[in-house]
């Protein structure tokens, strides 16, 4: 096969699925479910292909793709024609997003079979285009293929919360929309300047020519545009003030939705702030240092403190992620090689963990139509495995050594400490408040007092192993292998550390 | 005039507007010779066939030369072609989804005298489009302006639709009146109705008093133009007239109408103020001193139309805001006037057309059958009939500037041009907010179509010639949102807008 079109294929192979399903009747629940999972594959096999590929010592320039797509005309002859390619690439950073991305939509589709009661046909073929759109703003080369495919996701996911989500659901996806969209029309403005004004957006150029000394964007206009990618990308992560509506979706949207929104939808911001943000305004990225660790501090106690009162198991981790999103701001604004991989390592991390909890969730709330910690209590008598899983995925959540949330937590501190050591002290209160209220919740559930009888339970059964294992492994994988992430981020690493002058 | 000269002129270049003038005669003759038992919706698919074969000749000069007969009355440039293609194909599609309406509340005797008004509005605005001269571009108007004004009160038993005709006719005539007082102006100061000899003699313009009446001339056509545009402050008659007209007439009043406000701001605008200089040759022209003016009406216009859309209860009249807050978009591009301006409307109004006109055909289909047009006629409509909930999603989110859709490269070039040399940041965040604002209420007829249960479960027939005008709707978006190129090279392959324009 030709390497130029694997990204493509990757990209785009969940939109077969979606062709299949169409021509599926709507009562064929068991050919929907099959045919749902089943072209989740075949982007997690090529994923996990380039990914053998570049330990192998392959290139990974050789995947990029690149076709003349639109060009906007009507300028006079003498000036150049804006042009935006068709472009796809992939270095080490993304890889691991794609890899991640992949195996979570799987991992999410299989949690769907038992998650989604109704309507598969229309759940399937929404959520095989939402995984377009995530692997699509993962190999994006340029700022509108990125946008693109940044809006790709928020339409499939708008119809999943509204219409397969709890009781106020349609309120949760309006929030998710407005919010969201939000976000991403001051993305829009941000990139149109850098287009009018660069004429690319393709994002290596840009890199090259916002370094270059004479480039034509005055340095006020530069802060204001990386402050602007900052509230964007910040909707998404969220960052503190702006992360109201990523609460309502978590507790609204249906589990295997909130797999895929906690697990990547989140990390989008991550990402676009540490590619973007960073990787294009290294200079202004060091002058708002300081402000993103305050931000990120924050986060991580607000969302520890909110999180260690909730009543709701789902609130708990909805705050959780809040307060992990904090440790990624940390991390990055430590501008250094151990806080930028902590960040990065804390993105995957938590994708998988949050991936996991709220499989378990999903589980729970199907057998015992609750998710409140209260109500169950005693978990670990009625079922015994899912509990046992619980526990396991809280440890992660907490940081236990081993596993993969101690690594990155603990670059990211290390690389904190470095630069601004009294915020990270302040910050490692954060880590105690994690370890308080993950322990209060997943204890409360699992040796709580029992409330209720757990009768005609059914634990973990059937496909429902697949998920639970697969993450609990990975996440013990990068706990005790660290380097299966580290090794492909070095290169890439190194070319946003270039920019950082360090 | 001789024999001999009136054969010499070039008549060949009017041979589209001669198509549906023609065929409008023969319609009137075969409407009153027709047996009344008769139905007329053979006049309709004639009416339709005229229209394509119009196109087609408009298509076949794409590519030739500026050329113009009548002493510079009417001509044929870069521009028109451009734009009477958008007219006549806007013009087929609205005459589809009225071949699919079904005559009723004392429409069925005026069916046959519809679809002829209709040809003649059409070709009032392809006259326009045409037209090198004030006093043509203002018969091309009044053309237009008039056959709306019968159009929209054609359900003479119904009363929303005789209120919304009376009021088209007064606002509607009130801004004719201003207008053509502000060309007045224009005339009195260069003696000429010519656009190019005004144009020429305003270049070299140095009275400072006579660059305060031309300033004075441009506000005054501009709040004259603004009515006919439906753009803030002077919109409020839109949403009346949109909800009583039947809703084909709604269709042609949202998109061809429109396309042809906007050709005649730009005609008269840019070729008269864009060389109107204030002060000696050389010196900056009105339109750009009166920037502010038309940026505050394009702000407000998007504005308005997007806010007061939300609180909207009825889907016409919510279409309606939806189709101002459109024209402020497109104001942007006016304003901004940045190279690719033309480039920009005409690619905007194309998305335009194909979004609007596929969303009114579903409008009419699903507000035919409940006998009302409120928003929540569409609950449930993904149960009722899956083909027009889905096309409709497509549209709205085309609508709401989503990529993937034609309507978010339109968007996109008025954004390039936008922050092109002067940046104009606060006009472009009033238009992404807004458009956030919009995807509040795009986004609330999807709540109805995907996530309400039904009330009426009763199947919807789709009638065929709403079937071609959803097929073409949808795919247009889908594909100029896809591959946009297409149109953009075919614009900078065979029409020299730029270059032709103001020679």
């Amino acid at each position: 096969m030709n390497l130029h079109s694997i990204l493509s294929i990757l990209v785009f192979s969940p939109l077969a699925g979606i062709v299949v399903l169409a021509f599926v009747p709507k009562q064929a629940e068991k050919i929907c479910k099959l045919v749902g999972v089943l072209f989740t594959l075949p982007a997690l096999f090529l994923s996990l292909a380039i990914y053998f590929h570049y330990l192998a010592g392959k290139n990974l320039a050789d995947f990029s793709v690149t076709h003349s797509w639109i060009q906007f005309r009507g300028f006079n002859v003498q000036e150049p024609v804006f042009s935006v390619a068709y472009e796809l690439g992939i270095n080490g950073f993304q890889l691991l997003l794609v890899v991640l991305t992949a195996v979570v939509a799987t991992l999410s589709a299989i949690g769907a079979v038992r998650f989604v009661k109704k309507e598969w046909k229309g759940y399937f073929m929404l959520f095989l285009l939402l995984e377009t759109g995530m692997l699509g703003v993962f190999t994006a080369e340029n700022l509108i293929l990125f946008f693109i495919f940044f809006e790709v996701t928020l339409i499939p996911t708008f119809f999943l919360i509204g219409k397969w989500g709890y009781f106020e659901k349609e309120k949760a996806a309006f929030s998710f929309l407005l919010y969201n969209g939000f976000g991403s029309a001051i993305l829009l403005i941000v990139i149109m300047i850098l287009f009018a004004k660069t004429g690319t957006t393709n994002i290596e150029m840009l890199r090259k020519i916002v370094a270059d000394p004479s480039d034509p964007i005055s340095g006020s206009l530069k802060l204001g545009l990386l402050i602007s990618l900052l509230i964007a990308f910040g909707v998404k992560l969220p960052i503190f003030p702006l992360h109201s509506w990523m609460l309502r979706v978590h507790v609204q949207a249906p589990p295997s939705v909130v797999m895929i929104h906690s697990g990547i939808l989140l990390k989008i911001g991550a990402y676009g702030l540490i590619r973007f943000g960073m990787g294009i305004f290294p200079e202004q990225f060091k002058m708002l240092a300081t402000l993103i660790a305050v931000l990120g501090v924050m986060n991580l106690l607000c969302g520890a403190f909110l999180a260690f009162i909730q009543t709701d198991f789902k609130m708990v981790l909805a705050y959780s992620s809040i307060s992990h999103m904090g440790i990624v701001l940390m991390g990055m604004a430590a501008m250094n090689q151990t806080g930028v991989q902590g960040a990065i390592f804390q993105v995957i991390s938590h994708g998988l963990i949050s991936a996991l909890l709220f499989f378990i969730v999903g589980v729970l709330y199907e057998r015992t139509d609750t998710s409140f910690i209260e109500n169950l209590g005693g978990l670990a008598k009625g079922m015994p495995l899912a509990a046992g899983f619980l526990l396991a995925a809280g440890m992660a959540s907490l940081g236990l050594p081993g596993m993969s949330g101690f690594v990155s937590e603990f670059m990211a501190f290390m690389g904190l400490f470095k630069t601004l050591p009294w915020l990270a002290a302040v910050g490692t209160i954060g880590i105690i408040m994690t370890a308080a209220y993950v322990l209060r919740a997943v204890l409360g559930m699992t040796f709580g007092q029992a409330h209720r009888e757990f009768t005609g339970v059914f634990d973990l059964k059937g496909v429902e192993f697949i998920p639970v294992l697969v993450l609990v492994l990975l996440i013990v994988l990068i706990g005790v292998f660290p380097s299966v992430l580290s090794s492909p981020l070095h290169s890439a690493l190194e070319t946003i550390l270039v920019g950082l002058g360090g | 005039m001789s024999a001999e000269n009136f054969l010499s002129i070039n008549w060949s270049i009017m041979t589209p507007e001669f198509i549906i003038l023609g065929v409008a005669a023969l319609l009137i003759v075969f409407d009153l010779f027709m047996p009344k038992t008769l139905g007329r919706t053979i006049l309709g698919w004639i009416g339709i066939a005229a229209i394509f074969a119009a196109l087609m000749s408009v298509a076949s000069m794409a590519g030739g030369p500026a050329q113009s007969i009548l002493s510079n009355t009417f001509r044929i440039d870069g521009f028109s072609i451009a734009f009477n293609m958008l007219l006549l194909l806007g013009a087929a599609l609205v005459m589809f989804i009225a071949v699919s309406y079904e005559a009723k509340d004392g429409l069925e005797k005026y069916q046959g005298e519809f679809y002829y008004l209709f040809l003649i509005a059409v070709s009032g605005g392809m006259l326009m489009t045409s037209s090198g001269d004030l006093v043509t571009l203002y018969i091309g108007l009044e053309l237009l302006s008039v056959t709306s004004y019968i159009m929209a009160g054609m359900r003479k038993d119904h009363v929303q639709s005789n209120e919304s005709a009376m009021k088209y006719v007064i606002n509607g005539g009130i801004s004719t009146a201003i207008i053509l007082f502000g060309m007045s102006y224009a005339y009195g100061l260069t003696g000429t109705t010519n656009l190019l000899d005004i144009a020429q003699k305003l270049s070299t313009l140095s009275d400072a008093n006579q660059a305060y009446l031309l300033g004075l001339a441009f506000l005054m056509l501009l709040v004259g133009l603004s009515f006919k545009l439906a753009a803030a402050p002077f919109h409020m008659w839109a949403p009346d007239v949109y909800q009583g007209a039947p809703t084909p007439v709604t269709a042609f009043l949202g998109v061809v109408s429109k396309t042809a406000g906007f050709v005649i701001v730009i005609r008269i605008l840019l070729t008269v103020f864009g060389a109107a200089v204030t002060n000696g040759p050389g010196s900056a022209p009105i339109i750009i001193n009166m920037q502010n003016y038309l940026a505050v009406i394009a702000g407000a216009t998007m504005m308005i139309g997007n806010v007061v859309a939300l609180r909207q209860t009825d889907i016409k009249r919510m279409f309606a805001y939806s189709s101002i807050a459109h024209a402020g978009y497109l104001l942007v591009a006016l304003t901004t006037l940045s190279a690719n301006m033309f480039y920009s409307i005409w690619f905007y109004l194309l998305a335009y057309l194909f979004m609007n006109l596929g969303a009114f055909a579903i409008i009419q289909v699903v507000t035919e059958k409940a006998g009302s047009t409120k928003i929540t006629e569409f609950a449930g409509l993904y149960r009722r009939s899956p083909v027009l909930a889905v096309s409709m999603g497509i549209l709205l989110i085309s609508l709401a500037g989503f990529p993937g859709t034609a309507g978010f490269i339109g968007k996109l070039n008025i954004f390039i041009g936008a922050f092109y040399g002067t940046s104009h940041y606060l006009l472009a965040a009033i238009m992404i907010a807004t458009t956030v604002v919009s995807y509040f209420y795009y986004f609330g007829v999807m709540t109805q179509m995907f996530f309400r249960p039904v009330a009426d479960k009763s199947k919807l027939d789709i009638p065929f010639g709403i079937v071609i005008v959803l097929l073409v709707a949808v795919a247009g978006s889908i594909l100029f949102g896809v591959a946009p190129n297409i149109a953009f090279n075919f614009m900078q392959n065979n029409l020299d807008i730029i270059g032709q324009f103001f020679k």
